[in-house]
């Protein structure tokens, strides 16, 4: 009990420290946010938590205090009818600390980065679906008919250490730079081959024995394969899934980063870049870091659902 | 006097006939099992047992000669599901539990769900393993595990069993207790046997019949009628008998392995 806590504290605790480490010296030695901006100022972007004190309240639109994009702001004084418009509109919970009034806000780049993220995570998804059916449309294939799986192997291996990225100008090309679809065939090229490679490897490394045993039973060929191969073949498909999961995240933004609609997560990033805001583009890469964990968590969850009996789970 | 149950004629197994490394498997093996028979294969590794044992089961085919199963060819008997098989290694899927482990030829074979249940239950019963049903293999000891691929290859009442080193792999304390499980599951079910071992003690214990082979060229050089008195338990171990039987079939494989015995003292 003990020790499965320490697993989920301890790698958090190292988080929060890093984190402010990260606050501390950019403020420290007054790194240029270009380089490299605050944590609070990336968090700010997403959400804002708005403390007032006392003497706050609505002020004439000459009063001088407005909301910059930090994560804890701290307000007193009069504010600009913008000011608390904004904060009757963004405002998610709001209670009382102490005689001040802290609100919680949607941060101001929060909608943008959100249906972005909607856009490119949808792509990645396609892209998902369609290279691991793909996939494994290949690796059955190549099962049943050998003949074919010495042909394609090398090709298979080759294309598994190519650039695939690359590509990305020529399916925005072939596909029009405004198509989700463009993306989708990105991510359906790149997570093919590891997820055809190691269906296959599960399918077709099966023990002697085991075949020997279907055998003796006079098992016919769609039996072996739906009681033997494919169930052995399962926790090799969800190392390719985790790899997958991982590429078509990269895939879909960096396809982004060569042209794409405005409402992509990879086209938002490059724009806010080319115009400094450098805080609002860390923010929709810490959203896309969070989306890429989710989809590896939900891939691990889904395997333990899977495959209950495997040795890897063992309590 | 019943049909036999395995009628081998002149069975030779040449591996990569013509080529430079060809293996002789087996040659001129001639043997017949009748129903009801525990024959066990014991000779020097690499002698051809289990490929013998494999032959009978239509898992090779051999290059020349004749395997005749139940009056049918081995092929036939396959397909016909004649054969139950125990391997050295257990060899459940990983992904089954026990119970489903047992079931696996039951599904193959379409027997019906509650028929499958009902077998699945008097198996696990029959191994002492009832508790273990929902049990996943990694969950078990080897000797555990080889009970459930005992009451698989059982579960649909094959006409032969064949077990090439069921045992081989556990240790001698499970070996004996398992050993005397095996006779009472045998007298129980009416099978015939086909057991592999290198174990001279067990293949004496378990036995009505030891055939002993040589090395390569794997041919038959002794067959030795056990004739213990049934049903064997623990006592049978200190027979004076069971020594005289073993130590015929030690003499038989020093024969067998051949040019030796004559460096030797007589025993």
């Amino acid at each position: 009990m003990s020790e499965s806590r320490q697993r989920i504290w301890a790698p958090i605790m190292i988080l929060v420290v890093l984190v402010f480490l990260w606050e501390a010296l950019v403020t420290a030695f007054n790194i240029q946010q270009f380089l490299l901006p605050k944590p609070s100022s990336i968090a700010g972007n997403l959400v804002q938590v708005v403390v007032l004190d006392g003497s706050a309240s609505r002020g004439d639109s000459d009063a001088e205090l407005s909301l910059d994009n930090g994560f804890i702001v701290l307000l007193s004084g009069e504010l600009t009818p913008e000011v608390w418009a904004t904060m009757q509109e963004a405002r998610w919970l709001e209670f009382g600390l102490g005689g001040r009034s802290v609100s919680v806000l949607r941060g101001s780049n929060l909608t943008p980065i959100l249906a972005a993220s909607w856009f490119t995570l949808k792509e990645a998804l396609g892209g998902m679906a369609m290279g691991t059916l793909a996939g494994v449309a290949v690796a059955l294939a190549t099962t049943r008919w050998s003949a074919t799986r010495e042909a394609l192997l090398p090709f298979a291996i080759a294309a598994n250490s190519m650039p695939i990225i690359a590509f990305a100008p020529i399916m925005n090309n072939w596909f029009g730079i405004d198509n989700p679809f463009s993306k989708m065939a990105i991510v359906t090229v790149m997570i093919f081959f590891p997820i055809m490679i190691n269906t296959l490897r599960g399918l077709i490394s099966v023990d002697s024995r085991s075949l020997e045993l279907m055998h003796s039973y006079a098992a016919s060929d769609s039996e072996i394969l739906f009681k033997l191969r494919i169930p052995n073949a399962l926790p090799s498909l969800f190392s390719g899934l985790k790899v997958a999961g991982a590429l078509a995240m990269i895939g879909a933004i960096v396809g982004e980063y060569f042209g794409g609609p405005r409402i992509a997560l990879g086209v938002f990033i490059t724009q806010e870049a080319a115009l400094f805001r450098f805080a609002s583009a860390w923010a929709a890469i810490l959203v896309a870091c969070l989306i890429g964990i989710t989809i590896y968590l939900v891939i691990l969850f889904a395997e333990r659902l899977a495959l209950p009996w495997h040795p890897t789970f063992r309590a | 006097m019943t049909k036999p149950v395995v009628v081998l004629e002149n069975v030779d197994m040449i591996f990569g006939e013509g080529a430079a490394d060809q293996v002789h498997a087996l040659k001129e093996i001639d043997l017949q099992i009748e129903q009801n028979d525990f024959i066990s294969l014991i000779g020097p590794s690499g002698c051809g047992k289990s490929t013998l044992l494999r032959v009978v089961g239509d898992l090779i085919q051999p290059t020349s000669g004749m395997a005749t199963i139940n009056g049918k060819s081995a092929r036939q008997a396959r397909l016909d599901q004649d054969y139950g098989i125990v391997f050295q290694a257990a060899t459940l899927y990983d992904w089954r539990t026990v119970a489903k482990n047992v079931q696996l030829p039951l599904e193959l074979m379409h027997f019906s769900r509650t028929e499958r249940d009902r077998r699945t239950q008097a198996m696990l019963e029959l191994v002492e393993l009832t508790d273990f049903a929902a049990h996943y293999p990694w969950q078990l000891s080897g000797g555990m595990q080889q009970r459930v691929a005992i009451a698989r290859a059982l579960s649909f009442e094959p006409s032969i069993l064949l077990m090439d080193e069921p045992f081989g792999a556990l240790d001698e304390m499970t070996r004996e207790r398992l050993n005397l499980e095996l006779l009472n599951i045998w007298r129980k079910t009416n099978t015939t046997v086909l057991f592999v071992t290198h174990s001279i003690t067990e293949a004496v214990f378990l036995s009505t019949r030891v055939i002993v082979m040589s090395a390569r060229p794997g041919r038959i050089t002794a067959d030795i009628a056990i004739d213990l008195p049934q049903p064997r338990n623990a006592e049978t171990r200190s027979n004076v008998r069971f020594f005289e039987l073993e130590t015929e079939v030690r003499e038989a494989l020093r024969i067998s392995e051949g040019g030796q015995e004559s460096n030797r003292a007589p025993a």
